[in-house]
C-alpha cells in the first residue's frame, strides 16, 4: 500500500521561497492563491529569539476534516492518500475551507491572470474554465506523479515523478516520496531524525512531518 | 512553547452566509412556537408561514453565495458525513410539509413540521461546529447557542405575528434568558481555550456589548410587559404592555441576529500554527520546549 506523504526539515529550510514560485509557475494557479507558502515565524521570547522558517500547504492527512464536511463529495481521498477536489463536482460553498486546520484552501473567485488580462504560457496550458466557482488547494502534483509512475518511475525519487516544490527546494529541505516503503528515504528520514506535525490534537493523521532535530546535514 | 501564526479573518463566510444562519435560526424557532400554539389551540399559520419564509430565506442567500449555483443539488451528495447535506436534506422535507401545514391549517403536521425544523437548526450548529478551521466555531457550546438562539428568536417574533398572552410572553422571556445563559456559557469555554483572545475581543468590543445590551433590554421590556399583564393592571396598561412587546421583542430578535453577523464574520478567524519546537537552521541541535 502506498501512502504519499512530504517531509520538510526546518533546520535546512532558509525562506527562499524557491518552493513557493515554483509550484506557482508550475500549477499557474491565480493571483491570491498559493498552494505552497512558506510562514516566516518569530519564535521564543527575547532575547532567546529565533526565526523559524514552515513551509505549508495541503496536509493530505489520513482523516481529512475537509473531505468529512464537503457536501458535494467532491473532495477525495486517493488510495495513496492524496486529497482531490472534483472540479466538475465542486459546488465552491467553501466549507472544506472553513474546515482545514492548515488554511490550505482557497476558493478560486474570478478567472485572474498574473499580469493582467492576457494569461502567461503556463497559465494559459493549464486554463480550466471549469476551475472557477471553485475550491482549490495543493495536489501533491498528483498528475505528474500519475504521469511519471505510469512510466517506471519512483515518486520522490525521480524528478520527472515528484513535486515541483521538492524539485525546486535549493537546500533539500523538503523530499517526497512513499512512507509505506519501509527501506525508502522517506522512512529512514523519519526513523533517523525528530519530527512534529501541524495540529496533532486533531487527530487528522497529516502527511506532512517537520523535522527538527538530530539529523544528518 | 507555542509560537504563533498570526490567524487571519476568513473572508469566504460573509452576511450572506449569516443570513442563512439568522433565517434557519429565526425560522425555526418560529415554527417550534407555531406548532405549540396549534397544539394548544391558538392561531399558528402566520407564525408558519413566516417561519418557513425565514429558512427560505436563509437558504437562498446561500445559494447567492456559492461558487456554482447551477450545481447546489450537488449539495445533496454527502449524507454520511456532511451536515451540510443533512441540513439540505431536512429542509427539503421541511418546507413542502410546513406548506401543506399552512394550507390544510393541520396541528399534527405543523408538529411534525417542528420536528424538522429542530433536526433543521441542529444541522445548522453542527456545520459550524465541525469547521475545524475557525476556532470561534468549533467550540463545543455553539451547538447550543446556535439552538437556543434559534428558540430565542422565533419566540420573540411569534410574539410579534401572534398571541401575546401570558404563557407566550412567558416563553419567549424564558427563550431568551436560556439565549443568555448559552452565550456566556459558549465565551466562557472559549476562554479556556488557548488563542482566543483575539475572539473574544471581538465580543468584549463596543459594538458587541451594545448588542448585549440590545437583548438585555429587550428581555427587560417582556419581563416587563408579563409583570403588567399578570398584574392584570388596566387597559391604558395593556396598550403600555403592547407597545413594549412589540419593542422588546424586536430588540431580543435584531440583538441576537447582531450576534450571529459577528459570529460569523468578525470573530471568524482561522486557526494559528503552533510549533512544539523550535529548530536551529544549520544545526543538530535545537530547543524542545
Amino acid at each position: 500500500m502506498t501512502r504519499y506523504v512530504m517531509v520538510a526539515d526546518l533546520r535546512r529550510c532558509v525562506g527562499c521561497q524557491t518552493c513557493t514560485a515554483a509550484c506557482k509557475e508550475g500549477n499557474a494557479t491565480p493571483p491570491g492563491v498559493q498552494w505552497r507558502r512558506v510562514l516566516d515565524l518569530e519564535a521564543g521570547t527575547y532575547p532567546e529569539v529565533s526565526r523559524v522558517f514552515l513551509p505549508i500547504g495541503c496536509q493530505h492527512c489520513a482523516n481529512p476534516p475537509c473531505m468529512e464536511v464537503c457536501p458535494s463529495t467532491a473532495t477525495k481521498q486517493r488510495a495513496d492518500g492524496i486529497i482531490t477536489i472534483d472540479d466538475d463536482l465542486c459546488i465552491g460553498c467553501s466549507y472544506c475551507i472553513m474546515a482545514c486546520p492548515y488554511d490550505a484552501r482557497s476558493l478560486i473567485e474570478e478567472r485572474r491572470y498574473a499580469f493582467g488580462e492576457t494569461p502567461t504560457e503556463p497559465e494559459a496550458a493549464r486554463l480550466d474554465k471549469n476551475a472557477v466557482g471553485v475550491a482549490s488547494k495543493c495536489t501533491f502534483c498528483a498528475g505528474r506523479i500519475d504521469a511519471g509512475t505510469a512510466r517506471g518511475l519512483v515518486a520522490g525519487q525521480d524528478p520527472e515523478a515528484t513535486p515541483l516544490c521538492v524539485n525546486a527546494c535549493i537546500s533539500g529541505a523538503l523530499s517526497f516520496g512513499d512512507i509505506e516503503d519501509e527501506s525508502g528515504p522517506i522512512a529512514t528520514l523519519l526513523a533517523e531524525n525528530r519530527w512534529f506535525r501541524l495540529h496533532e490534537r486533531e487527530g487528522t493523521e497529516p502527511g506532512f512531518y517537520y523535522l527538527w532535530d538530530k539529523g544528518t546535514l | 512553547m507555542s509560537e504563533s501564526m498570526v490567524s487571519r479573518r476568513q473572508r469566504y463566510w460573509d452576511l450572506r452566509a449569516a443570513g442563512n444562519f439568522i433565517g434557519g435560526g429565526t425560522g425555526s424557532g418560529l415554527i417550534v412556537t407555531a406548532s405549540l400554539a396549534a397544539v394548544l389551540g391558538a392561531p399558528f399559520r402566520a407564525a408558519l408561514i413566516l417561519g418557513l419564509a425565514a429558512i427560505a430565506a436563509g437558504l437562498s442567500l446561500v445559494w447567492l453565495e456559492i461558487g456554482k449555483p447551477w450545481r447546489a443539488f450537488n449539495v445533496f451528495f454527502h449524507p454520511r458525513t456532511s451536515w451540510m447535506t443533512r441540513e439540505g436534506i431536512v429542509a427539503g422535507a421541511l418546507i413542502p410539509l410546513g406548506v401543506v401545514a399552512a394550507a390544510v391549517s393541520s396541528p399534527a403536521l405543523a408538529l411534525i413540521t417542528a420536528v424538522l425544523a429542530v433536526g433543521f437548526l441542529y444541522c445548522q450548529a453542527r456545520i459550524l461546529r465541525a469547521a475545524r478551521g475557525i476556532p470561534a466555531w468549533r467550540q463545543k457550546e455553539i451547538v447550543a447557542l446556535i439552538l437556543a438562539a434559534g428558540l430565542a428568536e422565533g419566540c420573540a417574533l411569534a410574539l410579534i405575528v401572534g398571541p401575546r398572552d401570558g404563557v407566550w410572553l412567558g416563553l419567549a422571556l424564558a427563550a431568551g434568558l436560556a439565549r443568555e445563559a448559552a452565550w456566556r456559557f459558549y465565551r466562557t469555554g472559549l476562554a479556556r481555550e488557548a488563542g482566543a483572545a483575539k475572539i473574544l475581543a471581538v465580543f468584549a468590543a463596543p459594538s458587541a456589548r451594545r448588542l448585549d445590551g440590545l437583548r438585555w433590554a429587550g428581555l427587560g421590556l417582556i419581563a416587563a410587559a408579563l409583570v403588567m399583564r399578570l398584574s392584570a393592571v388596566a387597559v391604558p396598561g395593556l396598550m403600555i404592555s403592547t407597545a413594549f412587546v412589540i419593542v422588546g421583542c424586536m430588540l431580543v430578535v435584531l440583538g441576537g441576529w447582531g450576534m450571529k453577523m459577528l459570529l460569523i464574520t468578525r470573530a471568524a478567524f482561522t486557526r494559528a500554527i503552533s510549533l512544539p519546537v523550535v529548530p536551529i537552521r544549520g544545526s543538530k541541535k535545537s530547543h524542545a520546549h
